[in-house]
């Protein structure tokens, strides 16, 4: 039915559209002063038909169940009601709903059957009613539209506006959603600050968040302390950006400065290929090839290692990285006017000489938006590090050694058996917001620096 | 003035004067497949300004390039013939570019001062070649080459800011001394006025008037009224060929060829 409407609505937009095209150019025909094309006469008029129907259309959608719900409900016998707990209530709605749309487990109550039949006439009734409204709504619309155009009316400066409206629109749906995101971050970790102290949770060096969650369980007493988790993470993170910063640094250079076409035509495509491998295939690369390998060659000069070792989640994870990096730089190299990299050369500069003295300043601002994100990439990476690193927090700088990270925990906190309510699921929404915090301050860094050199270098 | 023109005394000028500073031997110019340059053979006379005139895509510049070869950063660039600087040829496999155009300088078309403070632009060639030994004579190149190129009164107070925050004739002039700095033999210039609006063009032109004192200058101009000013010999290029050469004042006003006729009366091009 909802499918039907919307058809429906695109049918009466589009007829709205005639019409309203075809008042302009009459408008046109008789007189040359007409203020907009007939274009616009028609949109202007289709606008006013369509969007305020589509409006109603979804909001009943959205409105309906309630009302109808609630009727329903009311319609009951009130000895099934009276003192029947919220939950007691939604199941028998549910069964309702059940013997409505035919799905019957055992003979049900003549009372519950009563219901049934009055949810399907009321939700008739609402299809039909939605229907007559939109339509009506739509010609209503459509003549008060038409009865608005002239020659010299404004249509153009009126879709105009809408056009204005519905980009404020989308912009605020995407800023709107940050902010709940962020809201319900915020909010949970409240809730898991008032269980742990802040200052345990963020000077804390022991993580020990498997805690028991009933009565009956035996575990640790559980310790929230986030320095383990931070340095763990930071020393993945660094050991890729130690991969990625020089491969693609290295690379973007070669691609700009010194490979000739016909290599850039094949190694470019590759490296967005690179790009495009899911990071799950880069984990069980880690996993399976990487880790055994490392971990025997460290064996054979012996150098006994952990199997998860830091060393291969991050060396893994900045092969995942390397282009970002370059393709980054590459874009910021190949930014630099032409007429600079010309300057030095005819100078009598070589193109090493040329590459670190003239592009690599030019183009800093770029590469290093380029390194930035590539780092908050390393540090928001979960996949990786779930299949490679380790689940024990250890406080270590030992690339060797097995480490956990944030994201990590995260997981670990939230698969599985979980209430709701017990300082291990909500320490996830902690570790998250912290997560976020820091990414946020790398985000703004990167936007300084840019803004900065770029102040500079135009 | 006098400081800076004995600073400058060049070598070239003890070598036999009578030979030209470069001399281009039938060269042709293909990119690709399309040739752009055909069989050009001009002289360029020491310490005096050669201007290179014709149409838009008639080769002048092709050839200027030719003459450091910038030409080579283009792949597909191709340049066959001689080109001699000092009697020997610089598409010679023996010659190393990078000295070669520390010998020709060259300045560009638009301004392009790198984004650096206006001394490491003027200290950029020095630098790299190694013409210095200590920070009192590379305070001394920056300072005479700015001074030749008459911009040292102008930025003496502010030579730690950056280059590209001057006006466009200011850059123009920046590069012209960052050119200097290195001490060149030759010159090159690629319509450096077009980007420059009437009064910072006047400048330059004076500009290079004196440079010619020490300098062999070669010049692209669209402008004739710029070739005839700052000019002592022109050549005159057309659909990728030399078409008359001479000396500035009779190539104006006696062109030989007709071709050259119609385009100083604007009839072509």
């Amino acid at each position: 039915m909802f499918g039907y409407l919307i058809l429906t609505i695109l049918v009466f937009t589009l007829v709205a559209y005639f019409v309203g095209q075809t008042a302009g150019r009459s408008f046109a025909l008789a007189d040359r002063q007409t203020h907009s094309l007939p274009g616009y006469h028609g949109a202007f008029v289709a606008v006013w038909v369509g969007i305020p129907a589509l409006v109603l259309a979804l909001l009943w959608v959205a409105l309906q169940q309630p009302v109808i719900d609630r009727l329903v409900i009311g319609s009951l016998p009130g000895a099934l009601t009276s003192g029947a707990t919220p939950a007691q209530l939604s199941l028998i709605l549910s069964e309702i709903k059940n013997v409505a749309a035919g799905q019957i487990f055992a003979e049900p109550s003549p009372d519950v059957k009563a219901a049934a039949d009055l949810y399907v006439r009321w939700q008739d009734i609402a299809r039909w009613a939605m229907f007559a409204a939109a339509v009506a709504l739509m010609l209503l619309a459509l003549v008060i539209a038409r009865s608005k155009l002239a020659p010299r009316f404004r249509a153009r400066t009126g879709v105009e506006r809408f056009i204005t409206g519905m980009i404020i629109f989308c912009s605020v749906v995407a800023i709107l959603t940050t902010v709940g995101i962020i809201a319900s971050l915020v909010y949970e970790s409240l809730e898991f600050f008032r269980r742990v102290p802040l200052h345990e949770f963020v000077f804390g060096t022991r993580w020990e968040p498997q805690m028991a969650i009933r009565e009956d369980q035996v575990a640790g007493a559980g310790a929230f302390g986030v320095i383990p988790v931070f340095t763990g993470t930071l020393l993945i993170a660094s050991i890729a950006m130690l991969v990625a910063v020089p491969i693609g640094l290295f690379t973007a250079i070669y691609l700009v400065e010194y490979a000739n076409e016909n290599v850039r035509r094949v190694v470019k495509p590759v490296l967005e290929v690179l790009a495009g491998i899911p990071s799950v295939v880069y984990g069980f690369f880690a996993v399976l090839t990487v880790a055994p390998a490392v971990r025997a060659a460290g064996g054979a000069i012996g150098i006994v290692m952990s199997p998860n070792s830091a060393l291969v989640a991050g060396g893994v994870m900045g092969i995942m990285i390397i282009p970002f990096i370059s393709s980054l730089s590459d874009d910021a190299l190949k930014a630099v006017p032409r007429t600079m990299r010309d300057g030095s050369l005819a100078m009598g500069a070589t193109r090493a000489e040329t590459m670190i003295k003239v592009l690599l300043p030019a183009a800093i601002p770029g590469i290093m938006g380029g390194v930035l994100l590539g780092l908050s990439r390393a540090i928001g990476e979960t996949m990786i590090v779930v299949m490679a690193a380790g689940l024990i927090a250890t406080l270590t700088f030992n690339p060797l050694d097995s480490v956990t990270t944030v994201t990590v925990q995260i997981v670990t906190m939230l698969v599985g058996d979980t209430a709701f309510d017990s300082p291990k699921t909500l320490a996830a929404f902690a570790l998250g917001l912290m997560l976020f915090l820091v990414t946020l301050t790398l985000n703004v860094i990167a936007l300084r620096i840019v803004q900065k050199f770029r102040e500079q270098y135009d | 003035m006098n400081v800076m023109q004995q600073a400058t005394t060049s070598p070239i000028e003890i070598r036999t004067p009578k030979m030209p500073a470069m001399e281009g031997r039938a060269v042709s110019v293909f990119y690709g497949q399309k040739q752009a340059l055909y069989d050009v053979s001009l002289a360029i006379e020491r310490n005096q300004v050669t201007s290179l005139i014709g149409p838009s895509g008639c080769g002048k510049s092709t050839f200027l390039r030719c003459l450091n070869r910038m030409n080579d950063t283009i792949d597909i660039c191709r340049v066959t013939g001689e080109i001699r600087l000092d009697d020997e040829d610089i598409y010679n496999r023996d010659i190393d570019v990078v000295e070669l155009r520390a010998r020709v300088g060259m300045v560009f078309q638009k301004p392009n001062p790198f984004p650096k403070s206006i001394y490491e632009n003027v200290a950029y060639g020095p630098r790299i070649h190694g013409l210095t030994r200590s920070k009192i004579e590379l305070d001394e190149i920056v300072t005479s080459s700015l001074r030749r190129a008459g911009l040292f009164d102008e930025v003496k107070d502010r030579l730690n800011e950056p280059g590209t925050g001057l006006s466009g004739g200011q850059q123009q002039r920046l590069c012209i001394a960052r050119a200097i700095a290195t001490r060149p033999e030759v010159l090159l210039m690629d319509e450096p006025c077009s980007a420059l609006d009437p009064i910072a063009t006047a400048v330059i032109e004076e500009l290079i008037d004196e440079l010619r004192e020490n300098f062999t200058i070669v010049i692209v101009t669209h402008s004739m009224q710029q070739a005839a000013r700052v000019s002592q010999k022109t050549a005159f290029f057309h659909l990728g060929k030399l078409i008359e050469e001479g000396h500035t004042s009779d190539l104006f006003t006696n062109p030989k060829n007709k071709q050259t006729q119609d385009y100083i009366t604007g009839r072509i091009g």
